[in-house]
């Protein structure tokens, strides 16, 4: 008999079940049974899904049982070798927690209560609300948030059903303020991966950009061999990171005055004449105003804002000068801090203008694609109405959906109603600041319908919960990456799903026909639209299956080397002075505002990654756990002494508005700055369904209730909440 | 004969343990045991600091004292390599080898034997690297042969500053971290 703990026992009410109880019994009739009929070693080449850089893996089968994955040698991303989170990748699969069959809740949302029910069951009921509210509100109603490769297909469904609502939180609460800055500046984005060229750097400069903590694999690789071949290293971060204990300078700024340092640095290299002056009088446009304008910024003027001495930003503007164009101020990823970050975004863009390092051997390269052809679907119904996340374009700079604009829209009901969700992938109870307005639009709702594959935080508000396959055990859209040297990557399943959890592309097409929109998938199963697209594009799918990368044909990927010259922008020119900015109403070269501080005797919240872990994603796959199963608070060790703390004792944290942590160790350490804190973003699991992660470390997403937006784009400044420090008794 | 070793290039190291993801995998260790280990040492204040990383194991010493202290002989050393082996069916898990270790490199597995770094012998034997070596996005861990003057390891040392680790306890340790 099961064993079930009385506290359990209470919880489970006449005809239902708590998330991850009976369910988790599912898997033990198919995997043994599997097992037994296979035995020596297999090998299937995949691509991870632990992080959305998704680098091309092998993974082999011992007996049945999956055992190890390791990077694919072929593929350009990882070169062969995974990082930790592909590595213990394979937890996912073993996890107990995960979700194994569709759920129907069973009392009131947030309370985690459901009925286990049949694909049939589940997909019936959202079609039929999703029908209701395309009949009452229009399909403009329904929205979609997801994150990367796996939600094409709901994504395709969704569209063909009516919806332009769609939004993926990793613009507004991410990169989306660096895109917009880099579009302002070159008519296009640094894309994903990155094109920054590490690998031939001779000087790289990282802005709280931390590298080595921050695992994305091409990068940290290309990092760690330019730290080995004596690269001069510059970081200004306000925590001495792993990329700081590596460099030449580290720069201990105060958080929230990257503008200011940039502006500096800009004086001077334009001041000491120092800029590349052939590069800029041939692609630049308005360098005379912006020189103008930035003209009073001298070092001795940042110095009191940044904290950092005059003679170091002289001295780290002169290294970076020195090694021009193969100078890399690093655009980072994550950007959503102060509210202010797509013009912090482009003051980074216009130094690497500086230096003429956009397009050029150790800057940032011109990225290589290759073309595979699309399906030929039905085309998508006209939406009615435009998008209801950015009204009156208030936001005039967000080129993508904003993920809180859509929020406020479910909220408020203006523009008009927001009446569905569906969710995929993406935590947003953690990855959208303030948590109480997130649930507040959640009871707007007619219908939420979370496609998981654990029970995270947004699931367990969900009305519907669907099971998805994890990345080892289905077939995936193809992964075509534009990079250095374009490639082809094909996901397909290397072992059965231990339970009932469907791929997404099957959750998709059938539900797509129940809605009665089965012309949008004309194909009968995904091979053979994989197969269909791979071959349609001159490319062997038979290869792809067995080398699991096919690469594209090598083209120039610098300026120098015949890659095209096009700047998408007004004037068709690198806009050191921006006309649309200035039209707009916005500062045509960026300003630095100074950052509000917090209450006395609070420390500024500062948040990062580990390397060891993705988002709020990866907290019960058993392996990762193994690595890092909780987070810390980084305490300024002087600070610590103060207060009476050392290592390892637990604390809480209340931030400016009364919330309160749960119980996090504190690492006490000088290895960051005496006003601020840092923790690991992901921990402190609130969903019991997540029952090795629940209450282990603290939660960031929590305590952030405030957040700046960026008047540009609407992204959400993060780095903006301030807390104190209690201890635990 | 070879002499197996490691040279790890600290200024590479990121810490960001997937040599030790790498080998829970390979090795099937079991949930909350591990061959292999990150450690930080952080020297000054802030901000004028010096981290070093380390990716840590048994050591694999010329003069092991997990050998010699082991009564049925179970803690070994390899014919080829040098390699600090133990034999899981001759250990009764009397501990006299995880207490004599300067390193604390060893654990009892959950089946009741003591377990420990292999330097996974058996990729080795087969010409390939260690686990922890063949994943490490950040190429800082060298393995080879250090009788062979031609080896990454042996022309690493020969140009490059190292340490080990506790040297002081005698048990010439074969993991040398690059500074």
């Amino acid at each position: 008999m099961v064993q079930i703990s009385r506290r359990r026992f209470l919880k489970i009410g006449a005809g239902t079940i708590a998330a991850g109880s009976a369910l988790r019994n599912a898997a033990r009739l198919t995997e043994p049974a599997r097992a037994a009929a296979e035995s020596g070693v297999r090998t299937v080449p995949t691509f991870c899904n632990v992080c959305f850089w998704e680098c091309g893996a092998i993974a082999s089968v011992r007996d049945g049982k999956l055992w190890k994955i390791e990077g694919n040698p072929l593929d350009p991303l990882s070169h062969g070798r995974l990082c930790p989170r592909g590595t213990g990748g394979i937890g996912a699969h073993f996890d107990p927690d995960r979700l194994r069959a569709p759920l129907v809740r069973t009392s009131e949302r947030g309370e985690e209560k459901w009925r286990a029910v049949t694909w049939d069951e589940a997909l019936n009921f959202v079609a039929e609300k999703m029908q209701k509210i395309r009949n009452d509100y229009g399909p403009e109603s329904f929205a979609f948030f997801t994150h990367s490769l796996g939600g094409r297909f709901l994504r395709h469904t969704l569209r063909a059903y009516g919806v332009n609502n769609i939004a993926e939180p990793s613009f507004a609460q991410c990169r989306g303020p660096r895109d917009v800055g880099f579009t302002l500046t070159y008519g296009d984005d640094v894309s994903s991966p990155e094109r920054t060229d590490i690998e031939n750097a001779q000087c790289i400069v990282l802005i709280g950009s931390h590298l080595g903590e921050n695992m994305h694999n091409t990068q940290v690789q290309e990092f760690a061999h330019a730290v080995g071949r004596g690269a001069s290293i510059i970081v200004a971060d306000p925590r001495f990171s792993v990329a700081a204990s590596k460099a030449k300078f580290y720069l201990p700024i105060k958080p929230g005055t990257d503008i200011a340092l940039l502006l500096a640095w800009m004086n001077v290299i334009v001041r000491e004449d120092l800029y590349d002056k052939e590069y800029v009088g041939k692609y630049g446009f308005g360098f005379d105003q912006f020189a103008q304008i930035i003209q009073p910024y001298t070092p001795e003027w940042a110095y009191p804002e940044t904290g950092i001495e005059p003679e170091a930003i002289r001295a780290t503007a002169r290294e970076m000068a020195r090694y021009r164009p193969a100078t890399l101020v690093h655009p980072g990823r994550h950007s959503s801090w102060y509210g202010d970050d797509a013009q912090r975004s482009r003051a980074i863009a216009l130094l690497n203008a500086l230096l003429g390092s956009w397009g050029r051997k150790g800057g940032l390269w011109v990225p290589a694609s290759m073309s595979i052809t699309d399906y030929p679907y039905p085309p998508y119904p006209e939406p009615r109405r435009p998008a209801a996340d950015n009204p009156g374009n208030r936001y005039p700079f967000a080129d993508e959906s904003v993920s809180n604009g859509l929020r406020e829209a479910t909220i408020t009901g203006r523009p008009y109603p927001i009446k569905g969700w569906m969710v995929y992938s993406t935590n947003l109870m953690n990855s959208l600041p303030n948590q109480p307005e997130t649930i507040r639009a959640i009871q707007n709702l007619d219908l939420l319908v979370v496609v998981d594959t654990i029970p995270s935080e947004i699931a367990g508000w969900a009305d519907v919960v669907l099971p998805e396959s994890i990345y080892l055990e289905r077939h995936d859209e193809l992964h075509t990456g534009p990079f250095k040297q374009p490639y082809i990557a094909l996901r397909q399943p290397v072992v059965d799903p231990p339970a009932d959890q469907k791929p997404n592309w099957w959750i998709a097409k059938t539900l797509a026909e129940k809605l009665g929109l089965g012309a949008y998938y004309p194909w009968k199963d995904i091979e053979e639209y994989l197969a269909w697209r791979v071959k349609s594009s001159g490319y062997s799918y038979e290869q792809l299956k067995r080398d699991g990368v096919i690469l594209g044909p090598k083209q120039p990927i610098y300026f120098e080397d015949g890659a095209p010259v096009t700047f998408n922008t007004p004037s068709k020119k690198i806009e050191f002075y921006s006309v649309q900015l200035q039209r707009a109403g916005f500062d045509p070269v960026p300003q630095y505002t100074r950052p509000d501080e917090g209450p006395p005797g609070s420390y500024r919240l500062l948040y990062g990654r580990a390397p060891m872990h993705s988002f709020s994603r990866t907290q019960t796959n058993p392996l990762l756990m193994d690595l890092m199963s909780e987070n810390s608070i980084w305490l300024n060790g002087n600070e610590a002494a103060r207060l009476g703390l050392k290592s390892g004792d637990y604390v809480r944290l209340r931030n400016q508005d009364g919330v309160l942590s749960d119980r996090v160790a504190v690492k006490a350490t000088q290895r960051i700055r005496p006003d601020c804190v840092y923790m690991v973003h992901g921990f402190g699991h609130t969903s019991q369904g997540l029952r090795s992660a629940l209450h282990k470390g603290a939660s960031d997403t929590q305590l952030l209730t405030r957040y700046k937006v960026d008047p540009l784009m609407g992204g959400t400044g993060l780095h903006v909440n301030f807390v104190t420090i209690e201890p635990e008794v | 004969m070879p002499r197996y070793a490691m040279a790890i290039d600290t200024r590479k190291c990121v810490g960001c343990n997937d040599c030790v993801a790498a080998c829970k995998t390979e090795n099937n260790i079991p949930l909350g045991y591990t061959r292999d280990w990150i450690t930080e040492e952080v020297h000054g204040a802030f901000p004028t600091l010096q981290l070093e990383i380390r990716s840590e194991r048994c050591n694999h010493c010329d003069d092991p004292p997990c050998v010699s202290c082991c009564p049925t002989g179970a803690s070994h050393i390899h014919d080829r390599g040098g390699v600090v082996l133990v034999d899981h069916d001759k250990c009764i898990g009397c501990k006299a080898c995880i207490a004599a270790c300067p390193y604390n490199a060893r654990y009892v597995h959950p089946d009741g034997y003591v377990d420990k770094c292999t330097f996974c012998i058996h990729r080795v034997e087969e010409g390939l690297d260690p686990a922890c070596v063949a994943v490490c996005p950040t190429h800082c861990m060298h393995f080879g042969d250090l009788d062979d003057p031609e080896s990454d390891v042996s022309r690493l040392l020969a140009s490059r500053p190292f340490h080990a680790l506790i040297p002081e306890a005698g048990t010439k340790p074969c993991i040398f971290y690059l500074t």
